[in-house]
């Protein structure tokens, strides 16, 4: 009796420092896996906006991920004041209105392809599609193209820090 | 200390220390098998057989292997394929054995069904077998990576997406697992040491307990019968050969196992030599561009059933439907509630109809995913995703109503 009572009491001590030690040790490993300084450091990208031609879909690239840049025209400035959800999205720069988003499909991530005869994206991975505004127009996709971070500073957009413009957004739930 | 005499030959040495003529009868020759069964029974040593291949031209495609972004594309498309002598031979039989092993689990999975090799003490043969199901699922993927073509990349990045739980919009959890905001150097890394360690590692527990797992309700046979082995084994032993119901492992019943791996083996080394691109897809002959995504992107045949219960629907329910293929064959032995456990053909019209349609529609489904997602193949897939997701649904009732034969 006094010996089980003595063995209890070790396999409970046991237990104690092992919980311990598996705790410390799963912190350890999770962090491990965490995205590493060097690759957070690099998460920036400068875009100079005065560049782009008008109706003219061209991808940039920001932490490994496409980034849709569109100049938009005035035909589609037009199409867009019936439809205040796709006004939202928009991107004022100086006299210039641009659509910029993630170009990753908000499904499971194939970067969809620009129509310029239809002026809209296609995913070919699951057929999902978006307007010219970055609007879902045919599912499986459950919302609009994401919009990354970015800050404006005069002609230019830094991707990566949060500007009061994106904020906005975010807060409306724009973008996620 | 036991009592050590002097030895009178290597085996008596050996068998002193290890015991090993006691080894020899429990795992070989007075392991017993039932008579009364087919071919289908040898898909255990045809695995075995496969995964040792793997095994072998894993290890020789290791030494040449670069596990860097920049590097691995080359290490394998030049380095192995060209510079090292018979290197090719390895890649082929890595890449034909990773696809035809899925083939032999698909025949060795729908035999269990068919024969309820899953009933009466038998569900942890099928708990293990479904476990190493999902693992060799996973050393599939993560192998599927290494090569860093186009498919690897975006394969890699549709997969890791899945884990942001549709609207749960876990980015964060997605970043740890990749450690980058997209597929990139840490990913690789992680995932060439899960597929050459981690997963091998599991893979080889899993076996063990697979093999544990038979012993007690020993295999299967044809009829269901309900075998005593310890009665049917004294007859044997006692001479009576003909009238008993089982027979040895090794070598009687392994002889025939062998048979069957033979006429296995000239068929895989078949494909190996003169049909191995199937197993190859063209597309992962690009390098990885994260800005250029294919123009059709579709797993391997052997997830196809499973992509296209995904891909019909909304991405919540999509993800919901594809999480529920994927755990719920490992349920199979308590949503059968029928008290037999014999051959779908004898137990009534339901329960067979239900295992050829289950079989039949798993083949629409791997056949729709790999067509594009337009016009009449979307309305059969989603048919047939739905037709998926009810007979499992159906399964406890169907059988519940089983009268016992």
């Amino acid at each position: 009796m006094e010996n089980n009572s003595r063995r209890g009491f070790m396999g409970k001590a046991f237990g104690a420092v092992a919980a311990v030690g598996a705790i410390g040790s799963l912190v350890a490993m999770k962090k491990s896996w965490d995205p590493l300084p060097s690759v957070k450091a690099a998460g920036f990208t400068t875009l100079d906006m005065s560049v782009y031609e008008e109706g003219k879909m061209v991808t940039e690239k920001w932490r490994g991920k496409p980034i849709f840049v569109l100049k938009k025209s005035l035909q589609l400035m037009k199409e867009e004041e019936t439809n205040p959800e796709a006004q939202a999205r928009n991107i004022k720069i100086g006299s210039d209105n641009f659509m910029l988003a993630i170009g990753l499909c908000t499904h499971l991530g194939c970067i969809p392809a620009f129509r310029d005869d239809k002026n809209d994206f296609l995913c070919a991975c699951h057929g999902g599609q978006f307007s010219a505004s970055g609007l879902v127009t045919k599912v499986p996709p459950p919302r609009g193209l994401d919009i990354p971070p970015f800050r404006i500073d005069g002609n230019m957009l830094v991707l990566g820090e949060q500007g009061p413009e994106w904020k906005k957004m975010k807060e409306n739930g724009v973008t996620l | 200390m036991a009592n050590f005499k002097k030895a009178t030959s290597i085996k008596d040495w050996l068998n002193q220390r290890l015991a090993i003529e006691k080894v020899e009868k429990v795992m070989g020759s007075e392991y017993w098998i039932p008579k009364n069964i087919n071919f289908l029974w040898a898909m255990g040593m045809v695995l075995v057989i496969t995964f040792a291949m793997l095994l072998v031209s894993g290890i020789f495609l290791l030494m040449y292997y670069q596990p860097n972004v920049d590097l691995a594309f080359d290490s394998v498309n030049y380095t192995i394929m060209r510079e090292v002598d018979f290197g090719w031979l390895w890649r082929h039989v890595h890449g034909v054995a990773a696809s035809v092993v899925f083939l032999i689990i698909y025949i060795h999975m729908f035999t269990g069904i068919y024969y309820g090799s899953y009933k009466k003490g038998r569900e942890m043969i099928w708990i293990s077998g479904m476990l190493l199901f999902v693992a060799f699922s996973a050393e599939a993927f993560s192998g599927y990576m290494l090569p860093w073509g186009q498919m690897s990349y975006w394969a890699g990045m549709v997969i890791t997406n899945l884990f942001a739980g549709g609207s749960l919009h876990a980015d964060g959890f997605v970043e740890w697992i990749r450690g980058d905001y997209v597929p990139a150097q840490a990913f690789l890394g992680r995932f060439f040491m899960l597929h050459v360690l981690l997963i091998p590692l599991a893979i080889t527990g899993l076996i063990g307990l697979h093999f544990a797992a038979l012993r007690i309700p020993h295999v299967n046979n044809q009829d269901g019968e309900e075998i005593d082995f310890d009665a049917e084994s004294k007859k044997y032993l006692a001479g009576d050969k003909a009238g008993s119901k089982v027979m040895r492992f090794a070598n009687d019943f392994m002889s025939k196992d062998m048979m069957v791996v033979g006429v296995y083996l000239v068929f895989f080394f078949y494909l190996v030599f003169f049909n191995y691109s199937f197993a190859m897809d063209p597309v992962n002959f690009d390098p990885a561009d994260g800005l250029k995504t294919p123009a059709h992107i579709y797993p391997e045949w052997y997830f196809l059933w499973s992509y296209e219960i995904l891909r019909p629907f909304s991405v919540d329910l999509g993800l919901i439907l594809f999480a529920f293929a994927q755990v719920i064959f490992v349920l199979l032995p308590f949503l059968d509630r029928s008290p037999n456990a014999i051959a779908a053909n004898r137990r009534g019209p339901m329960f067979m109809i239900w295992f050829w349609l289950m079989l039949s529609n798993m083949i629409v489904l791997t056949a729709m995913g790999k067509l594009p997602p337009e016009g009449i193949y979307s309305s059969i897939g989603f048919v047939s995703a739905i037709v998926f997701v009810a007979q499992w649904l159906a399964l406890p009732f169907i059988t519940s109503f089983e009268k016992k034969v």
